[in-house]
């Protein structure tokens, strides 16, 4: 196995007197495909969100390729190489979808740039990989489910990422819209972009990870290959209930 | 893709040039009297929509950082016998200022929070000034003008003169900022600041800088207040109606555009002078109430938007809703 990416150790989040996440670790290695599941509420958010800096976590350290990213601002983090997708999209609205990817291009890859021949050419690259080229100029908030969900996976791509966090791109979407959806996952860890899966479908989740965690209450009841995960009694029994 | 600058550029200097001739010409004294509050609230305008328009802060504030403005303009005055340009500058440091720490105790509210916040500042401020004896207290100051500087025969022409090229910078900076990496970032963090951050926008610097900016230019507009009114007190100075026709002129012309601001704040304020003048100095505050109203109804985007729509009338016709 090759050199760790990603490490979460003891990371714990409350928020009040609710423990959203308690004393997590996981560790993820570079170029791995990694499944992240677990029942409503159970804390995978929480977790992602932890580790790309929209909540800071409360205990324990994030370490992103050898240094301790706990106490950065989100937009550094996406600086060093993590870009994430939203559960619910949430496309720059007032902006075309070219554009929408020009925020992260201008912001992360060429800096106060704008909108030179190189950004456009890299955001139609990207716009084409995920089959959104003839959508280049259509105001974000014209787009379908599943054109937001692409437009999600693309707008962090755009950010060149090394680590993405997919958070249920495929939620919602029909089954060849969800085969589309991995198979461009699929591209994106070729390239060696470590990925890391947040999804309820489990067929895709297990069929993409080598690896997954099952998260429930805040806590990894169980970590393993996709073919163990599913046969552990915990995680049926979190799952189905006792 | 970019657009280069000359016709905005011409169209600045135009302005100035214009501007210029008019103050030396013999036009009626009272052009002036009443063209510099107009410039005055195209500056006002323009300088809100940076924070209320680009980044979707609405700030109540503007008659706070006016106020100050016009304060720091009077104590320099007082104090040192300052000139025009001194008092100008000073008040755009000190309300530049006044914006960064404004910006930073608040700007982490959201939404209508951040709103009532600055709504706060007004108050603080008024209350300050009632209370310092060396500017006049609640009863206020009465100044003396100095005379004005050659070629300009009065100093109200000096002042609308004055006046216009703050409000040529004022825009100017605004569109530099719209049309810049910093207007994209602003852009993104209005619709949706969580993914902005995500995709590497620092949002809160860029409020800040866009709070510092918008509260700068705010009080650069104040700060000959006092030479044009001879006189200052807090009630009038940190007036609320500062605040509301700075914030109804940029949604009445539309905030998408630099544009907006300009288009609005003159008609708005123009509007407010003919009432004053017409029918009644108690009807103005009307006119900015109703024309909202009709605004926020019939052209929810403004001037812009309107003008947009009639370009395409096809475009917008066939678009569902």
């Amino acid at each position: 196995m090759s050199a760790t990416l990603l490490r979460v150790a003891q990371v714990s989040k409350h928020f009040g007197g609710f423990s959203a996440l308690s004393e997590v670790s996981v560790e993820i290695a570079q170029g791995e495909r990694f499944g992240l599941i677990g029942p409503n509420g159970s804390g995978k958010t929480t977790l992602i969100n932890c580790i790309s800096g929209s909540l800071r976590n409360d205990g324990g350290s994030i370490v992103f390729d050898g240094s301790d990213i706990s106490g950065l601002p989100a937009y550094q983090r996406t600086r060093l190489g993590i870009a994430r997708s939203f559960q619910i999209p949430r496309p720059f609205s007032s902006m075309s979808v070219l554009e929408n990817l020009l925020v992260p291009l201008e912001y992360v890859v060429y800096r106060r740039s704008l909108h030179t021949a190189d950004t456009h050419a890299e955001a139609m690259q990207i716009l084409q990989s995920m089959g959104l080229a003839d959508k280049a100029d259509t105001p974000s908030n014209r787009l379908t489910q599943v054109e937001l969900r692409k437009l999600e996976l693309a707008r962090a791509m755009a950010a060149r990422p090394r680590l993405l966090i997919s958070d249920e791109a495929m939620a919602g979407l029909s089954s060849t819209e969800v085969e589309e959806v991995l198979a461009i996952l699929r591209k994106l860890n070729d390239t060696g972009i470590t990925v890391i899966m947040i999804e309820h479908i489990m067929r895709a989740v297990m069929g993409f990870s080598q690896r997954v965690i099952c998260l429930d209450a805040g806590r990894i009841i169980c970590e393993g290959t996709p073919e163990s995960i599913v046969k552990d009694p915990e995680v049926q029994k979190a799952y189905l209930g006792a | 893709m970019r657009r280069r600058v000359p016709p905005f550029g011409i169209g600045a200097a135009a302005t100035v040039v214009l501007a210029g001739i008019l103050s030396l010409t013999g036009a009626n004294e009272y052009i002036f009297f009443a063209g510099y509050v107009v410039l005055q609230f195209v500056v006002l305008a323009t300088a809100w929509n940076i924070l209320g328009g680009y980044a979707g802060y609405v700030n109540f504030g503007t008659a706070a950082f006016f106020g100050i403005g016009a304060y720091t303009g009077v104590v320099l005055f007082k104090s040192l016998g300052a000139p025009l340009l001194a008092q100008m500058a000073a008040a755009a440091v000190v309300t530049g200022l006044l914006g960064f720490g404004t910006g930073l105790l608040t700007l982490r509210l959201r939404g209508i929070f951040y709103s009532i916040a600055t709504v706060a500042v007004i108050f603080i401020a008024e209350t300050l000034m009632m209370n310092w004896r060396y500017v006049g207290g609640a009863t206020g100051l009465q100044l003396l003008r100095p005379s004005p500087m050659l070629p300009f025969e009065t100093y109200t022409r000096m002042l609308f003169f004055v006046m216009a090229v703050v409000a040529v910078i004022a825009v100017a900076i605004a569109r530099y900022i719209e049309i810049s990496w910093i207007g994209r970032g602003l852009r993104a963090l209005r619709d949706t600041e969580e993914a902005a951050e995500c995709s590497g926008v620092p949002t809160l610097r860029l409020k800040l800088l866009a709070c510092t900016v918008s509260g700068a230019l705010m009080g650069v507009a104040g700060a000959p207040l006092p030479m044009y009114l001879s006189f200052l007190e807090p009630a009038s100075s940190f007036s609320l109606n500062y605040s509301v026709v700075a914030l109804a002129g940029a949604i009445i012309g539309g905030t998408s555009n630099w544009l907006g601001p300009v288009l609005g704040a003159i008609l708005l304020a123009s509007m407010q002078q003919i009432v004053t003048v017409t029918i009644s100095s108690e009807m103005n505050v009307l006119v900015v109430g109703v024309m909202l109203v009709v605004f926020v109804v019939a052209a929810p985007d403004g001037i812009l938007g309107l003008i947009r729509k009639l370009r395409r009338p096809r475009a917008a016709a066939g678009s569902p809703p």
